[in-house]
């Protein structure tokens, strides 16, 4: 088919589409993809739910959502996991959902500020580590290392909660780190440490955990300067308000913090 | 009709949907950010230099595939478009474990060179080629495909040599064909995200170009993120609007 | 139309080639001899192997044997760009992207002359074909007639020894074909080197050529001059393209047997004959004539068609013929598909000559 599209009169409207289809490119990220349809189908029943989470809390909030639906027959619980800043957006874009886990209070606060939920409760912390290869090719061992002009540094961008904490880290620490780059969520830095193309990167100590074996954390105390909260909240236009608040009261019990504190977080 | 008309309106009414929700009062002061003239810059220095790299390699690729019969040929011709149907992102993965610092040939080059593609300009340009190359193989090779060889048979004829042949009438016959996979690739490079970020991470003012100032933005300023995308819209259609005289009026 | 300056008055053929090329299911075999200024005809139906001997004078395709000798140089491994020739195309081919000019330009252009020497040769050649003031014109916006004459221009530019026409005549509509006809011939007439013309018009072939060849499956059937050929035919598609009536038969003395029918013919000749009648000199009679039982025979018919100003009426039965009569001989014989009638002809129109 595109072998025929030698034309200008095709061709030039192919392009601007691609062209103009490029804010779509961020769905490219894994997490985002698949964003508010499955909230859309499920919303109209009480019996389901739909839990809108940052993407960290990926591992835990699925085993969350199996014990949930256990205590609960015939209910299902829907996920959607993604960027914060993206749910954010979603939510306040009208996306019918029921509960809002963000992995910051600026992002959860987009959401209160459009007074689409109240009163957020921090469930977890999350505390940055310093993740290497394996191998630490560079011998990185405290933070002050990454300063090294030789170090080839991954950080998150300033606009995700990682960047932010990681600024924090770094100017409380009175460091300068020139990155080589500044990566668009957790997890694409994480893959730099994992594929070795940077020797050192800031990420959540939860993320060096799933990490399995593939990346070292090394814990310093500089990150106690920037430890990022995790607000969870109902949302006030919830389909089913009765099983978020349900969903928000198994997050904040002992056997939710038992989960996520397994999984590296700190309990708030 | 009715059919033409959807088509256009599923192509054109996100595009109003920008320029509705634009923050027009702020305009001026957000465009004026060097960040963003900086990344505007580095798409299209990137995106252009990356559609030479396609023209340089892609032309002599799409002749091969399309005049030179060899055993394995649609198995290539299928390899091509994998960077068609590959997420983008898998694509700079593959990238990086290829020319990556511990990739196939990235490990050598380093080691040789010290010189190590990810994270630098040149990272973003052979992302951008990986991505866009096919649609400019595949529309040189329709082109040549579509192309009379008995033009070419003429030509020999009256004396003229494989490459007279190939200068002088092969290229001019195809010149539309090359010219269409060649915007197709430009601004398929230009709108690249997934496979640079991946590849050639995002770092202001060497790896930042604009989708990916358009994404950051979204995470904290959607509207900063409207602004940059209208502008590399404009800015895109400005050129192909341009280019498209200059070749259809000469053509 | 003299001897070549290079072999001074000895007659030899400026064009020798043995052309033959093998596919599967199809194998070329033919001889071609050309003189200076010689115009010889490719003549066959569809398939025969005219375009494929064309093509492999011109080293587009390989041959599988044989040779080409063009004034005494074997062009066999000359690779096509060195031949000295010029190709008029079925359908011209011309470069849609130069103008006239530079389409006919190009092969000096080839040939080392610079721009500016190209473009006066080339407005030279168009002012010869009456072009001067299409020279920018594009291909498309020239008629058909035109093209052919730009495509003509083209390839007499490069001065060639060896003149390949492919159809050259075939894309035109009646009026202009006429025209270009008779043009073509006179540019043929002024051309020195060899022309080998390849069509499947008779018309085209008597006008423009000194000699045909007739080719049916990748053989030569038969040659000579137009006239000759005309007159005696050899095969049915020749016979049929000149429009006379062939059949094989014996002769002795001035008798004809073919089959059951016995003609009396004017020639004095014995042995296997072909003897040709146009259809003419075919008479249909409702019921058996007087007379001689010679020329004459009992026939069914197989149809009946309009042929120019007369109806052609196709015969089955002992031999198949046609014969032309007048429509009112038709309404007279009140004539009808399947038919019994009696067929006769008159010796003083037949024609026999050895097979």
């Amino acid at each position: 088919m595109l072998r025929r599209l030698t034309r200008w009169a095709v061709a030039a409207p192919v392009a601007l589409a691609l062209v103009s289809g490029l804010s779509a490119c961020g769905s490219d990220e894994p997490g985002t993809t698949a964003s508010a349809s499955p909230a859309a189908s499920s919303a109209a029943s009480s019996s389901a739910l739909t839990v809108f989470a940052a993407a960290s809390l990926t591992e835990t909030f699925t085993e969350l959502g199996k014990t949930f639906e256990a205590a609960n027959p015939g209910v299902k619980v829907t996920f959607n996991f993604g960027s914060s800043a993206t749910l954010a957006q979603q939510i306040t874009q009208g996306a019918p959902a029921d509960v809002f886990a963000a992995a910051s209070p600026a992002t959860m606060k987009t959401v209160t500020d459009a007074s689409m939920a109240a009163a957020p409760t921090t469930f977890v912390r999350n505390k940055l580590e310093i993740a290497v290869p394996p191998d630490n090719p560079a011998k990185v061992d405290e933070l002050k290392d990454l300063a090294d002009a030789k170090v080839k540094v991954a950080l998150c961008a300033e606009q995700v909660p990682c960047g932010a904490a990681a600024i924090k880290a770094l100017d409380a620490a009175g460091l300068k780190v020139t990155p080589v780059t500044l990566e668009q969520d957790v997890k694409a830095t994480l893959t730099k440490v994992e594929l070795g193309e940077v020797d050192a990167a800031l990420v959540y100590k939860t993320d060096v955990l799933s990490a399995g074996g593939k990346v070292t954390g090394i814990d310093f105390p500089e990150a106690d300067k920037a430890i990022n909260d995790y607000p969870i909240a109902p949302l006030s236009k919830a389909p089913a308000p009765d099983l978020a608040k349900k969903f928000v009261d198994l997050v904040l019990s002992q056997q939710g913090k038992d989960v996520l504190v397994k999984a590296g977080f700190e309990a708030a | 009709m009715l059919l033409a008309v959807l088509g256009m309106a599923f192509l054109v009414l996100p595009l109003a949907g920008l320029l509705v929700r634009a923050p027009w009062s702020t305009m001026p002061e957000r465009l004026a950010e060097p960040q963003v003239l900086e990344a505007l810059r580095l798409s299209l220095v990137t995106a252009t230099i990356a559609t030479a790299v396609c023209l340089v390699l892609g032309v002599p690729l799409a002749w091969l595939l399309a005049r030179v019969s060899f055993p394995g040929r649609r198995l290539v011709r299928a390899l091509v478009t994998i960077p068609l149907v590959l997420p983008p992102v898998v694509g700079g993965v593959a990238l990086l474990l290829v020319l990556g610092r511990r990739g196939l040939i990235g490990q050598w080059l380093e080691s040789a060179f010290g010189f190590s593609l990810p994270f630098t300009t040149a990272g973003v340009v052979v992302a951008e080629a990986f991505v866009a190359m096919p649609f400019l193989v595949i529309s040189v090779e329709g082109a040549l495909r579509a192309a009379d060889l008995r033009y070419e048979e003429a030509a020999a004829t009256l004396g003229a040599s494989r490459w007279v042949v190939f200068r002088r009438v092969t290229m001019p016959l195809i010149a539309p064909g090359i010219v269409a996979g060649a915007v197709l690739c430009w601004a398929r490079a230009l709108g690249e995200f997934g496979a640079t970020i991946t590849f050639a991470g995002n770092f202001p003012g060497r790896t930042q170009t604009m989708p990916l100032a358009v994404y950051l933005a979204l995470e904290t300023e959607p509207d900063a993120a409207i602004v940059l995308s209208l502008l590399l819209l404009l800015v895109s259609v400005a050129i192909l609007a341009g280019l498209r005289d200059r070749w259809v009026t000469s053509a | 139309m003299s001897g070549s300056e290079q072999d001074p008055g000895n007659g030899r053929p400026r064009l020798e080639a043995h052309l033959v090329v093998e596919r599967p299911r199809f194998r070329l075999d033919v001889e071609l001899a050309a003189d200076a200024g010689q115009v010889i005809a490719l003549l066959g139906p569809n398939g025969a192997g005219k375009t494929t001997a064309l093509r492999a004078l011109a080293g587009l395709t390989p041959l599988s044997g044989g040779h080409i000798t063009l004034d005494g140089r074997a062009l066999n491994s000359v690779p096509v760009e060195r031949r000295p020739i010029g190709v008029v195309f079925q359908d011209y081919l011309l470069f849609p992207h130069l103008s006239a000019l530079d389409n006919v330009a190009f092969g000096p252009r080839c040939q080392g002359a610079s721009k500016h020497e190209a473009r006066r040769t080339a407005g030279a050649w168009l002012e010869r074909v009456g072009l001067a003031e299409h020279a920018a014109a594009r291909p498309r916006q020239l008629s058909g007639g035109q093209a052919q004459r730009v495509a003509l221009a083209r390839a007499l530019a490069v001065e060639p020894r060896l003149l390949l026409l492919d159809e050259p005549l075939a894309a035109l509509d009646a009026h202009t074909r006429l025209e270009i006809r008779s043009r073509l011939r006179r540019h043929l007439g002024d051309f020195d080197g060899a022309t080998i013309l390849v069509t499947h018009d008779p018309l085209d072939a008597m006008v423009l050529a000194d000699h045909l060849v007739v080719i049916e499956n990748g053989a030569v059937v038969q040659q000579g001059p137009p006239a000759e050929v005309a007159r005696r035919p050899r095969t049915d598609y020749v016979a049929r393209l000149v429009g006379l009536n062939l059949y094989r038969g014996a002769a002795d003395e001035q008798q004809v047997t073919v089959g059951d029918v016995i003609f009396s013919v004017t020639e004095r000749i014995h042995g296997p004959v072909f003897i040709a009648f146009p259809p003419s000199a075919v008479a249909l009679f409702r019921t058996r004539p007087d007379g001689t039982p010679r020329n004459l025979w009992q026939a069914a018919i197989e149809g009946i068609e309009r042929h120019g100003d007369n109806v052609r009426v196709h015969l089955e039965g002992p031999i198949a013929a046609a014969a032309d009569i007048t429509p009112a001989a038709v309404a007279d014989l009140d004539l009808t598909a399947g038919q019994q009638v009696w067929a006769a002809v008159k010796a003083t129109e037949t024609h026999a000559y050895p097979a």
